[in-house]
């Protein structure tokens, strides 16, 4: 190899060497706040869903909050085939759309024991409608089918404890349509349809899901 | 000259097509006696069941007098394992299974017995009913296991009555049902198949209802036949050896309570 080849050569991995370097160096510089970045993103892992779901869940208080003695139907702990009821302090509003709001949340969140769960506890209600022919329109988020106890006996329990407890404390609904995430789904968790309209019956267990009409533009109440 | 021959070849081609076209548009002959007549393009197709973007099923058909076969759906399957226990059980195994154990108890009451799925597949709910609803004489039971519910018992469900949606203008005029709500014709005789294999469960599975229970099954609803879900429970035991067990049961309670039906059945009652 001639000398002066040797040497543009040497010089050439020189120059390679130092940019090499150079790198690691910004590489060692840069890497505490890119791990700091990591893990600053990994305590705080929230979507966006997430953060919808935390703002949905704050307690839902209104002027006309009165404490009332609600009846909520949780699973028996007696007979897990079965729903009872259980009365517990809850402050509700005398606006009939919160009130339910109220209850649903409850239903979901102020379970007393785990074996009395009825909706799975990272469900929550993104929307609540009354409309007036007095079809309840509630829409859950997806969690209400992925985290759904799977089984034609499960799902059953989760829809008449939702109807059964709105049907105890909410005057005026007549029947239930359940969306999951603003949609028709076709099942709440592979067996259930959740084709029709559930009956809710005034103080009374609602058992299965009547079929009237498909729900119409009127709403009363907001998200 | 030339021109005359040209032209009247030209005439004659155009008399020819006409009577070519007024034959392919004459009626069909009659048919002959004793020779049933031909169908038209209009006619109902006897087993044909239109998807569900076509969504009717055929007309409601007076009650059959002969039940030869049982459609037996063991749900879920493929990616869909259903429910599952702790110890790493899955609905869609042990259905698989009991279907088959079923399948032979049936067979031997002389039944013949279509499995929705033979494997680790996962049909659609409407495959599932289209095999059902492509049957003359049929019953329809869809098996499954709980994740939750007392182990050991069983509990037989028929679809759940419910109010209809309005009928379409199609389906009102041409008298076939509505793919959504197949089932609604056949409530009763599915309410009373439910009752037979109830009672069997009850005799078998210490702590089962004697009564069977109504709800609405999504897979029912598409079924235009009688059609139940039994729901064994549960996925929670600790191991599978269990539900294994209640395979023999379950499969000779079933077959003797569709053998009871099909003397119902048949006889024209509910």
């Amino acid at each position: 190899m001639k000398p002066e080849a040797s040497n543009a050569l040497s010089k050439g991995l020189k120059t390679t060497i130092l940019i090499l370097c150079a790198l690691v160096a910004l590489g060692l510089v840069t890497l505490p706040g890119l791990r700091q970045a990591v893990q600053r993103l990994r305590s705080t892992p929230k979507t966006e869903e997430q953060a919808r779901r935390e703002v949905m869940q704050e307690p839902i208080s209104t002027p006309t909050d009165v404490q009332v003695q609600a009846q909520m139907f949780w699973l028996s702990a007696a007979a897990p085939t079965s729903l009872e009821a259980t009365a517990i302090q809850l402050p509700l509003s005398a606006d009939s759309v919160e009130r339910s709001k109220q209850l649903l949340n409850a239903l979901i969140a102020r379970v007393p024991a785990p074996e009395k769960r009825t909706l799975p506890a990272e469900a929550s209600l993104l929307a609540f409608y009354i409309q007036p022919d007095g079809t309840a329109i509630a829409d859950f988020s997806d969690e209400i089918s992925s985290g759904m106890p799977s089984g034609i006996l499960s799902e059953q329990l989760a829809v008449q404890s939702i109807a059964q407890t709105l049907g105890a404390n909410v005057a005026g609904i007549r029947q239930l349509k359940i969306l999951v995430h603003g949609q028709e789904a076709e099942t709440l968790a592979g067996h259930l349809g959740l084709y029709g309209f559930f009956p809710v019956s005034s103080g009374a267990p609602a058992a299965a899901p009547s079929n009237s009409s498909t729900p119409s533009s009127g709403k009363q109440g907001t998200h | 000259m030339p021109s005359k021959l040209i032209g009247l070849i030209f005439v004659w081609m155009i008399a020819a097509a006409q009577v070519f076209s007024a034959q392919a548009q004459s009626p069909q002959a009659p048919a002959a006696p004793g020779q049933p007549a031909p169908q038209t393009s209009t006619a109902v197709p006897q087993q044909t069941l239109p998807a569900p973007a076509q969504p009717t099923v055929e007309p409601t058909a007076p009650p059959q007098k002969t039940l030869a076969i049982v459609v037996l759906d063991p749900a879920h399957g493929g990616a869909d394992l259903g429910a599952r226990g702790s110890s790493g059980i899955s609905e869609s195994d042990v259905v698989l299974s009991f279907a088959r154990l079923v399948r032979i108890s049936l067979e031997a009451q002389g039944l013949r017995v279509i499995l929705t799925r033979q494997a680790n597949d996962d049909p659609s709910f409407d495959d599932r009913s289209r095999m059902a609803n492509a049957q003359r004489g049929d019953v329809f039971i869809t098996l499954h296991v709980s994740s939750t519910g007392q182990p050991g018992t069983v509990r037989v469900y028929s679809m759940a009555q419910m109010a209809l949606p309005q009928k379409s203008a199609f389906a009102s005029r041409s008298g076939l049902l509505p793919w959504d709500r197949a089932q609604f014709s056949f409530i009763e005789q599915s309410r009373r198949l439910a009752e037979l294999i109830q009672i069997q469960m009850a005799q078998r599975f210490r702590g089962s209802s004697e009564t069977p229970f109504e709800a609405p099954v999504r897979q029912l609803r598409t079924v235009g036949a009688p059609a139940v879900a039994i729901e064994v429970s549960s996925v929670s035991v600790p191991d599978r050896a269990p539900l294994d067990q209640m395979g023999p049961g379950l499969a000779d309670g079933v077959a003797r309570a569709v053998a009871a039906f099909r003397t119902i059945y048949e006889a024209g009652g509910k």
